[in-house]
């Protein structure tokens, strides 16, 4: 079965929404880390005894999703809908395909390994 | 050679014992001065909030270098209070406090805290004892040097910083000490008005800043990549930590527990607070924004600058140095820092050397006698010669500290570097000097591109990241 992965670079204060919104739709497992990046906006300032800085790289998040059963496009308009204020610093979605999983523990490869053992449908196995 | 050894350990037992034999018999034989509990009692209060002071500088200092550099700046001022303690007992003090020698220096009297027992020395404390007034003092002489460090932060390799601050201490602060409050100094003797130390530990210690800032050059990173302060909490924290502490430290300086040391109490905390207010005002004005960290740098202009003045100006006069401190510490860190472009890193000079110049100035305008009899009066009560030895004690402050810093690091510059190279400090100092981290984690723009690299290589060290676990393995 096709795996894609997703990773969502957007404003640090949508992790939560996002989470919950992701989570509706199916996708339960990700990782999230703390990053900084420029895109077209200009960054700000900060004023430290008198002195202005320009902070050109700001705060995001970076949120990786791997998914097989739900479709990429859900991901992708549930991401829009959540993220999207139509301001600068949005953020973008990056879209790979996946050669291979494999689950640590179990030894377990391609899309079993990103299953929930719950979830998988007999006519996978 | 094993003989030899002997012989000296048999004189110093000696001399130990003959000495502690004197203590005896002059408590006993003689009943005046006699010891007065409550003074003692404030004055070793005020030593230990005096102490603090410089754990407080560490983390007031801590929090405005990068990530990087946190340990090795908190380093700087934490092992002062081991080595200059040890200077302290061993010569510093008989050298500043010690019998005078041609009004320049204390003789060597003292050495090893010699005859400076229980017994007051009526010349300096006349109700507590001569070592209370010893130990107040060690922490003045502990934190003036402490206060050097954030001029040079993020680039002095740590032996230099030693040897820096060791000869610093005997032959530019003690010698001071001993000219400005030591027994028949020759700017006691002037009369110079200095409380808690304005030219002794704030102007001292600006210059010498100054000097060192520019004689060791920029941060590598300086007007060229964005340094930012890591941990503006901890700032705030240190500088409480300092402005509790100051309490002390001017109070102390009565020497006793009476109405002159609630009177510098309240000068002190009326400073601190108007510079406070007036800092946080012109920056607002000037940027747009009230800033915290402008406000803990206020609060610290304000208390450098009432330390001179602190037991001989009234409270409205105090408020006022104060004041005008926030002012002008805010504008020579803002606009002469970079009008002249020194890296003085953490404002030593714009706050320290600023205020310390400002406040020893405005002690000859408001001195009155009717607040300390045994102050003067200033120019505003009728006394205008007292603002030119007021001007006399910047002068030779201001050129001490700047000869004296200058000489020491010309000495110290032919026998060791003096600064990191340009690695090292990219890496940062924690890592580099002291093999440790302040944190775990250290993020892009408050750490460095090398965060968890000490090894030469940082390519290979990249790929073998060794979480949780310090040093790597080889």
């Amino acid at each position: 079965m096709k795996m894609t992965k997703i990773d969502i670079v957007t404003r640090p204060g949508k992790l939560e929404e996002l989470k919950e919104a992701l989570n509706t739709i199916g996708v339960t497992g990700m990782t999230v880390s703390q990053v900084f990046g420029c895109g077209l906006q200009k960054g700000h300032t900060e004023i430290y005894r008198g002195k202005e800085y320009n902070i050109n790289l700001l705060a995001g998040i970076k949120i990786e999703i791997v998914v097989c059963e739900v479709p990429v496009e859900k991901v992708i308009a549930t991401v829009k809908r959540v993220c999207s204020t139509g301001k600068i610093g949005d953020g973008k979605i990056f879209i790979y395909p996946i050669e291979n999983a494999i689950r640590i523990r179990t030894g377990e490869e391609g899309a079993i390994a990103i299953l929930d053992p719950k979830d998988i449908r007999k006519d996978l196995v | 050679m094993k003989q030899l050894i002997i012989r000296i350990g048999t004189y110093i037992l000696f001399m130990m014992f003959t000495t502690t034999t004197a203590f005896a018999e002059a408590s006993v034989s003689n009943e005046f001065p006699k010891i007065d509990t409550g003074d003692t009692a404030f004055l070793l209060t005020c030593a230990a909030l005096v102490m603090l002071m410089t754990p407080g500088l560490a983390l007031f200092y801590g929090g405005m270098v990068r990530a990087k550099n946190v340990l090795s700046i908190i380093m700087q001022s934490f092992f002062l209070i081991g080595l200059i303690s040890v200077q302290w007992i061993l010569f510093g003090y008989t050298l500043a406090f010690g019998p005078d020698i041609n009004h320049l220096i204390g003789s060597f009297s003292w050495l090893g805290l010699a005859t400076v027992g229980q017994v007051p020395n009526t010349d300096y404390a006349a109700t507590v004892p001569h070592m209370a007034f010893m130990i107040f003092q060690a922490m003045f002489a502990i934190i003036t040097p402490a206060v050097i460090s954030g001029a040079f932060a993020e680039r002095m390799k740590f032996p230099a910083f030693i040897l820096f601050t060791l000869l610093w201490a005997t032959f530019v602060y003690d010698p001071f000490a001993h000219w400005v409050w030591g027994t028949g100094g020759w700017l006691r003797e002037m009369g110079l008005l200095d409380f808690a130390g304005g030219t002794v530990i704030e102007i001292l210690s600006g210059i010498s800043g100054l000097i060192i800032a520019i004689f060791i050059g920029k941060r590598k990173d300086y007007n060229t990549e964005v340094i930012l302060p890591h941990h503006l909490p901890m700032t705030v924290l240190g500088a409480s930590l300092l402005w509790f502490g100051w309490l002390g430290f001017n109070a102390g300086s009565a020497f006793g527990a009476n109405g002159l040391a609630v009177h510098a109490f309240v000068t002190t905390h009326a400073a601190g607070a108007a510079a406070t207010l007036t800092w946080v005002m012109t920056e607002w004005l000037y940027h747009g924004k009230p800033t915290v960290l402008g406000a803990v740098s206020g609060g610290i202009a304000g208390l450098v600058s009432i330390t001179p003045a602190a037991g001989f100006v009234d409270v409205l006069p105090a408020a006022f140095i104060g004041g005008i401190s926030g002012v002008l510490c805010f504008l020579s860190v803002s606009r002469l820092k970079a009008k002249f472009s020194y890296d003085d890193s953490l404002d030593v000079f714009g706050v320290h050397g600023i205020g310390g110049i400002w406040g020893t100035f405005a002690t000859g305008l408001f001195a009155s006698k009717a607040i300390n009899p045994a102050g003067a009066d200033g120019f505003f009560f009728g006394n205008p010669h007292q603002l030119t030895i007021q001007l006399i004690g910047i002068g030779a402050s201001v050129l001490f500290a700047a000869a004296g810093t200058y000489m020491i690091l010309k000495i110290i510059s032919a026998l060791a570097p003096i600064r990191v190279d340009a690695d090292q400090e990219s890496v940062g100092l924690d890592l580099t000097e002291h093999g440790e981290r302040g944190y775990i984690y250290q993020d892009l723009t408050a750490g460095s591109p090398l965060a968890f690299s000490g090894n030469e290589d940082p390519a290979r060290e990249m790929t073998n990241l060794n979480w949780g676990i310090w040093p790597p393995k080889p």
